[in-house]
């Protein structure tokens, strides 16, 4: 199964599971979406609970915000999830806050397609994760694997908060994996070990897991063992599974494809700086996109996302120092 | 005091029309269905307003209440006529001058004095302050502190009853000001293309907060409101009756699936933005206009017309009203302050209500 029908899958046994959950955003229902992910929904579950709506992002994360108040488990949809700038308010301010300010529960997931690699220049392939990791409140998710995809969208529709899932657009055909059938969940806020290795810890997520994996693959051919961490829950974040690994391999180096400034690497790399001070025989570092915007030409593109050879390098460099 | 022949005004849905505000004249007839004991129910809440806002700006005078402080003085009527007719499993997103709102809904009084002074009997525990409560039962969303972005919450309540095939209804609350924001209208379009059972209640108070109406909104509010192809009317918003006459027939035509519908409450914020604001940018005329059409003395006066409250009952509310208050500020006060080891907890919900 590929990872877009993993994470159609997920959502299909959802719908079917609880007749709360409800599917809405831009172009889901007729035309199944823009990545035809939500193909075939419409025709099971009818368009009460599969609404196209207007081009309208806080509109409709807004009315999941209102359904979801009202005991519905909506599942809204971001075209790209470089379009939830506009619902930012919705998301950080109105839903995540909700809990906190007086115990109202949101259950609500916004689907989101990220990430670059398919050429959809600075508005159609954007990290968006940092933005919201600092959100009190809110949950985020980013599969690697279809496994996970289906699993952790399960959990995430169960979950009582408002969940951001983002989805690696570049990974919705070119993976496929084997997928457990049902409610196969994937609990939320657990990191998984995909590589085991004695000296260095690898901690990363999204498509930069497969590059981290290919990585510690070259490494290994030149005597380096990476542990190859694969975050899945992005908030809350599983910082026990990587100190952990840490405690033992005393090198850590954090690999994802968001911008570097003020991107989740920062966070984990001050964590482990604060908590594994004299565990550490060399400094945490960081493999990431450049701080700009992200560029639509091959040759552009190419150079932004964080290659094999770079963090193969990384990891290489870690461990001889 | 039984329901007199069917209204000859306002027209309501379906027949949009510019009122100046203030100036639309009172129904001569009361609404069908309404009798003198909803008459003095609708007085008393409007009043349990009034004096429960006039405790709280005290309070705020003597330091008791930090942080700013907002009232719906003035508003009563709109609060309260609009969200008397909802139904009993109808739902209601409320703002920071819909306190009459939240009265009838089934608010008790005492939550709003401990949200006020930030005690952990509010639902809040001390977490939000202001009348920024809500999430009260079933019928009382949870409250929105951004104008625009509470219509989009409120439509999609309404969405969820039309999924569940529900005859229920949500109602927005909402000043004039909310009409110049994006969330508004992506809320209010998806409400009309989906035809969902919303009812729009707009406060036009005529300020928000410094900026006059004409600066915020081009154009008559109820043309404007008809370009999305729903009824809209104005009615004088300090008459409660007009008020609830025009929200009842938006509501019954939510609940018929006939698709949302919108009432602009003409009216005028005679206090500041908030008590902070001494509001010197309003033109002295309009609140010299206004102030002699308060909505709470005015509906006195017509009950006693009407011959349905007589002096000796008019003073006995009036006590059992302040009797209310003071026992509500009361429990308030004894009502705990939240001890600092609180302020991490709750921030997610641990509840897993499925599958």
């Amino acid at each position: 199964m590929t990872y877009l029908e993993a994470i159609a899958d997920g959502l299909r046994e959802a719908m079917r599971a609880d007749p709360s959950v409800i599917v809405l955003g831009e172009d889901v229902a007729v035309y199944g979406g823009a990545f035809k992910l939500t193909r075939g929904l419409l025709e099971e579950f009818g368009d009460r609970r599969v609404i196209d709506t207007p081009i309208s992002e806080a509109g409709i994360v807004g009315a999941a915000v209102g359904a979801a108040l009202v005991g519905l488990r909506p599942v809204a949809e971001m075209q790209f999830a470089d379009f939830i700038s506009n619902a930012f308010n919705q998301l950080v301010n109105v839903a995540a806050t909700s809990a906190y300010r007086a115990g109202g529960c949101v259950p609500l997931v916004v689907r989101a397609p990220c990430g670059a690699g398919t050429h959809g220049g600075p508005f159609h392939s954007q990290s968006v994760e940092a933005y919201f990791f600092h959100a009190p409140g809110l949950k985020i998710v980013l599969p690697s694997t279809p496994e996970d995809a289906k699993g952790l969208l399960l959990s995430a529709i169960a979950d009582p908060n408002p969940v951001l899932f983002l989805e690696h657009k570049a990974l919705y055909r070119s993976l496929r994996g084997p997928v457990d059938g049902g409610l196969a969940f994937v609990p939320l806020g657990r990191a998984a070990v995909r590589r085991p290795g004695r000296d260095v810890t690898v901690a990363t997520y999204g498509m930069m897991a497969h590059r981290s994996l290919e990585a510690a693959e070259a490494a290994a051919r030149e005597g380096v063992e990476a542990e190859v961490i694969d975050l899945r829950t992005l908030l809350p974040l599983d910082l026990e599974t990587i100190a952990e690994s840490v405690a033992r391999t005393s090198r850590l180096l954090v690999v994802h494809e968001d911008r570097l400034r003020g991107g989740l690497g920062a966070e984990i790399a001050s964590y482990i700086g604060e908590h594994l001070f004299t565990s550490l025989d060399a400094p945490v570092s960081r493999v990431a996109a450049p701080d700009t915007p992200v560029p639509y030409a091959p040759p552009l593109e190419g150079a932004y996302l964080p290659s094999a050879e770079r963090i193969r390098e990384a990891i290489v460099r870690l461990a001889r120092w | 005091m039984a329901a007199g022949n069917a209204p000859a005004w306002p027209a309501g849905a379906g027949t949009p029309r510019t009122v100046e505000p203030g100036r639309a004249a009172p129904p001569q007839e009361l609404p069908e269905g309404i009798g003198a004991e909803d008459l003095r129910a609708l007085y008393r809440y409007m009043l349990l307003q009034r004096t429960a806002e006039e405790r709280i700006i005290h309070l705020y005078r003597q330091g008791a209440v930090v942080g700013a402080c907002f009232t719906g003085y003035g508003h009563e009527a709109i609060a309260v006529g609009a969200a008397y007719a909802l139904g009993p499993m109808d739902v209601a997103a409320t703002l920071h001058r819909d306190l009459g709102a939240r009265l009838v809904l089934g608010m008790p009084v005492r939550l709003y004095f401990a949200n006020f002074l930030g005690r952990t009997g509010s639902p809040t525990r001390g977490r939000e302050g202001n009348l920024h409560i809500g999430g009260l039962g079933p019928r009382i969303l949870l409250h929105t502190d951004f104008i625009g972005a509470n219509v989009a919450v409120a439509a999609g309540a309404a969405l969820a009853f039309a999924v569940r095939r529900e005859e229920r209804v949500a109602m927005a609350f909402f000043g004039e000001g909310a009409l110049a924001t994006g969330e508004y209208h992506e809320g209010v379009n998806l409400a009309a293309v989906q035809r969902l059972p919303l009812a729009l209640v707009c406060w036009n108070n005529q300020f928000a907060l410094s900026t006059p109406v004409a600066q915020e909104i081009c154009g008559p509010i109820v043309e404007r409101m008809a370009g999305y192809g729903m009824p809209a009317s104005a009615v004088d918003g300090n008459d409660v009756l007009a008020v609830y006459r025009a929200a009842r027939t938006a509501v019954d035509r939510a609940r018929r699936g006939e698709g949302p519908s919108f009432v602009e409450c003409c009216t005028m914020r005679i206090r500041g933005h908030s008590e902070a604001d001494d509001a010197s940018y309003v033109p002295k005329a309009l609140l010299d206009e206004w102030r002699p059409r308060d909505p709470v003395a005015r509906f006195e006066a017509r009950l006693r017309e009407f011959g349905v409250l007589d002096s000796g009952e008019a003073e006995a509310l009036r006590a059992g009203v302040v009797a209310e208050v003071d026992a509500a500020q009361a429990w308030a006060e004894a009502s705990p302050p939240p001890d600092p080891t609180e302020l991490e907890r709750g921030v997610y919900c641990e509840a897993r209500p499925w599958p």
